[in-house]
């Protein structure tokens, strides 16, 4: 039985107050879930309203109409936005992942002089409030030339995104049964093929949500973008951004309905795989 | 029995002994761990450490000043502020020369914006007397050009000061100018760079040194030829100081050509009519005959500086000490204040919303509470500016949930509440954003929080709120600290949300370090203050590396 289910000997006290319980739960998963849910109707609004028309509520198709999409797919600006973000998201990610998941194998043999401080280093760009990286790398990218270019925001994305590598590659190699490599190793397989037919089958679950984790960070990123990288280098959510502090148009709603459709695809797989990755380390995943 | 009972040590299959082979193995397998990690190090050394201690580098730098004054920086550092009287001819000759060729270079409206923040007013006053400058010294070049017209002739300077070797070189440049603009080639080839006669620095030391600030710095303003151009009207009056100073020897030190010049006009220097530097500058701005202006760029002439931490806490550096910035402009504090009390109300709105959610998902049977699961970790993976631009349209005036509640008829149409643009818009937005951050910690530990310790509270009498309180909530303590840390953290350095729907009232500090950065271009001050907060931000981490320990972040 388990520990929310209501025994049969409750008082009227008991049982009020768990129904109370449950119903203060729902208000906040509303809270939680409504705001995002409530943009995708809003989104197909006919008119530039960022209200329910009357029109809507009364579900009168006249009052729907895909508008805003159609805005969205013909704007130059939202296009060359969404072509920058496309670019610089996949670029950062295999930067991070290749780098990160390097490091992570380092970090979890055995003798690693250091192994916290460089820990506490590696995780630090995840620390560090963005305004402050946002600043920092403003400043010195301007410096080496950087500033302004792809290359710079591809590096800051790929700075940002590691510590997620890090830390889910990591998490992976702690169920790691070491016996594997040393049997590879044993018959004869070199550490490279060990590291790619054995370990990284094993872990890829690991690195490919870390990956996604990197991914969603470059792609959702926007501070650091609008510092380091100028009006070629905008990105979805700078554009956004920009949309939201001047005049915020209805347009907005559907990028983002797109984008919430973009981080359920990215849950979804994030999900499987660990899922997946629990049942290869033996546990349950429910 | 073997060798190794016999030597007192055991030895590997290769003969050496056990513990060096083993020592051996374990220094190739730290190195092989470091050679796997060292890309990466290198990579967030390179983009991620090096520009945070830039960072920190430009709270504290302030070489512009003595950049672009060197020798007013030298010379006013004997000043005494407090004597009341401005500086000496020695801090108005220098100060002339400097600020003559800082307009050369267009340098010195920077200064004047950089000296701005110190004392208002000094940003016009520098453009004002970048106009006037040129002036001084004119009296001087119009009594020596009496004595000899040959001294407004640029070629006189050159054959004076510039080294023979760089003379042949000019002239081979000129020479195939000439031939590229008669055949109507263009010709782009620069100036070869000045070159200073040895031994003029040692008898017109002040003449020699204006005259090569000069001859750079024409040659860097557009790749300007210094043997076309007198020099400026500031040069004459560095000639006329070292003629006053020099003694007839030294003048017999230089080549014949040089004495002729130099001879008449050193001997013609004490009867030229003197010009009153500290009247020109008067008649340029009546500031400079006061001491605050001369008192402001002694303070500042060093090259590292506190003053924009000071100023960062609401003080002031003056050159009589610290002192309490002016009560209108004390922002700092305050503004530090209002990001610590924001972040914390959005702490604790996030344990009361996270806490029952935690203790639902830990307590539900594992199939059902994963289900739930997705309604915390889809906000969680959704862009945080859908997540913004949902609240800037919901808490709009003319939004939803005023229309919502004015349907329902808690407000009236008049009276829609201002939900966006103040505090309370910044804290809904925020505890939305941040509260899966709060929900994931919290329930990864009530999960391993035994129910049989409740059951056996309950059984032995206690009732369903002490059994939760003596006996289920101490053990969940450690998830609200971890929980709490980790929101507060996010919150105290958030920039995107409290910019769209703060307003003005419910921004945060981070906003000013974004302003600073992009529109007043106060990077110093930007500087300092993102290192306080970036020290704020590293004792949290710290504290939370301690008690949780930052690899066990649990990311859903």
């Amino acid at each position: 039985m388990s520990q929310m289910d209501l025994p049969p000997y409750a008082t009227p006290g008991q049982r009020l107050w768990h129904y109370t319980f449950k119903l203060i739960c729902g208000l906040i998963f509303f809270f939680l879930i409504a705001p995002i849910l409530v943009i995708i109707p809003l989104s197909f609004n006919a008119l530039d309203f960022f209200t329910f028309t009357p029109g809507m509520l009364a579900f009168d198709p006249e009052a729907y109409s895909l508008k805003h999409y159609r805005d969205f797919f013909n704007s130059p600006d939202w296009q060359q936005a969404l072509a920058n973000s496309i670019r610089i998201a996949p670029s950062a990610t295999i930067l991070s992942v290749v780098l990160g998941t390097l490091a992570a194998v380092g970090l979890s043999q055995d003798h690693v002089p250091f192994r916290r401080t460089i820990m506490a280093i590696l995780i630090s760009p995840m620390i560090v409030p963005l305004i402050i990286s946002a600043a920092g790398m403003y400043f010195f990218y301007a410096r080496i030339g950087l500033q302004g270019t792809y290359l710079g925001v591809v590096l800051a994305h790929a700075a940002l995104g590691i510590p997620f590598v890090i830390i889910t590659v990591t998490a992976t190699l702690v169920g790691f049964d070491r016996s594997l490599t040393r049997a590879s190793a044993s018959l004869g397989a070199g550490p490279l093929r060990t590291f790619f037919k054995v370990q990284m089958p094993l872990i890829l679950p690991g690195v490919i949500s870390g990956g996604l984790f990197a991914f969603i960070t470059s792609f959702d990123e926007v501070v650091v973008v609008l510092f380091v990288g100028s009006a070629n280098q905008k990105t979805l959510p700078w554009q956004m951004f920009i949309g939201l502090r001047e005049q915020i148009s209805p347009t907005i709603l559907a990028v983002a309905t797109v984008l919430v459709a973009v981080s359920i695809l990215l849950l979804t797989a994030v999900e499987l795989l660990r899922r997946r990755s629990e049942r290869l380390r033996g546990l349950s995943p429910g | 029995m073997t060798e190794a009972t016999r030597t007192g040590q055991m030895l590997a299959a290769d003969g050496t002994p056990l513990k060096r082979s083993l020592q051996r193995a374990l220094r190739a397998q730290k190195l092989r761990a470091l050679m796997l990690i060292a890309p990466l190090l290198l990579f967030i050394m390179v983009t991620f450490v090096a520009p945070i201690a830039d960072m920190l580098f430009r709270s504290v730098e302030n070489q512009i000043v003595s950049d672009t004054l060197p020798r007013t920086a030298q010379a006013i550092r004997d000043w005494d502020h407090n004597s009341g009287e401005p500086p000496s001819d020695d801090v108005l000759a220098a100060f002339t020369i400097d600020m003559i060729a800082a307009v050369e270079r267009k340098q010195h409206t920077r200064l004047g914006t950089r000296l701005n923040y110190e004392q208002n007013g000094l940003s016009s006053l520098f453009r004002k007397t970048g106009r006037g400058v040129g002036d001084i010294g004119e009296t001087y070049r119009d009594q020596f050009a009496a004595l000899d017209p040959a001294w407004t002739d640029p070629g006189t300077w050159i054959a004076l000061f510039a080294d023979p070797s760089w003379q042949a070189d000019h002239d081979a440049w000129e020479a195939a100018r000439t031939a590229a603009r008669s055949a109507g080639r263009p010709f782009a080839e620069p100036v070869p760079p000045f070159r200073l006669k040895d031994g003029m620095a040692g008898v017109l030391p002040e003449t020699a040194d204006a005259y090569l600030d000069f001859a750079r710095a024409v040659q860097g303003n557009r790749n300007g030829d210094p043997a076309a151009r007198a020099p400026w009207p500031p040069v004459y009056l560095a000639l006329y100081r070292d003629l006053t100073a020099v003694g007839v020897g030294r003048i017999a030190t230089l080549d014949e050509a040089a004495q002729a010049l130099l001879d008449p006009a050193h001997y013609a220097v004490r009867g030229f009519e003197r010009a009153d530097l500290a009247a020109l500058y008067a008649g340029i701005d009546r500031a400079w005959s006061q001491t605050t202006v001369w008192a402001t760029i002694q303070t500042f002439s060093a090259r590292y500086t506190p003053g924009y931490f000071l100023t960062a806490v609401d003080l002031k550096q003056t050159p009589d000490g610290i002192t309490s910035q002016p009560a209108d402009q004390k922002i700092y504090i305050m503004l530090f204040e209002r990001t610590l009390v924001m972040s914390l109300t959005i702490m604790g709105a996030c344990v009361l919303l996270g806490y029952p959610i935690a203790f639902l998902l830990a307590n539900l049977p594992m199939r059902t509470s994963n289900l739930l699961l997705i309604l915390v970790l889809l906000p969680f993976w959704t862009s945080l500016l859908v997540r913004t631009s949902a609240w800037k349209v919901l808490l709009q005036q003319q939004g939803v949930i005023n229309d919502i509640l004015v349907w329902i008829g808690i407000v009236d149409n008049a009276g829609r509440l201002i939900l966006i643009n103040n505090q309370t818009g910044t804290i809904i937005a925020m505890t939305h954003i941040l509260l899966p951050f709060m929900i994931l910690p919290l329930y990864s530990v009530m999960k391993t929080i035994p129910p049989s310790y409740v059951r056996a509270a309950k059984s032995l009498g206690a009732t369903n709120w002490t059994a939760f309180w003596r006996v289920y909530f101490p053990q969940s303590v450690p998830g609200i600290g971890a929980g709490c840390i980790l929101v507060f953290i996010l919150a105290i350095g958030y920039y995107i949300t409290p910019e769209l729907v703060g307003g003005t009232s419910g921004t945060f500090i981070s906003n000013r370090i974004a302003y600073h950065i992009s529109s007043s271009l106060n990077w110093g001050l930007a500087a300092a203050l993102g290192t306080i907060l970036l020290g704020v931000v590293l004792a949290l981490y710290w504290t939370y590396d301690r008690l949780v320990g930052i690899d066990k972040v649990n990311l859903g």
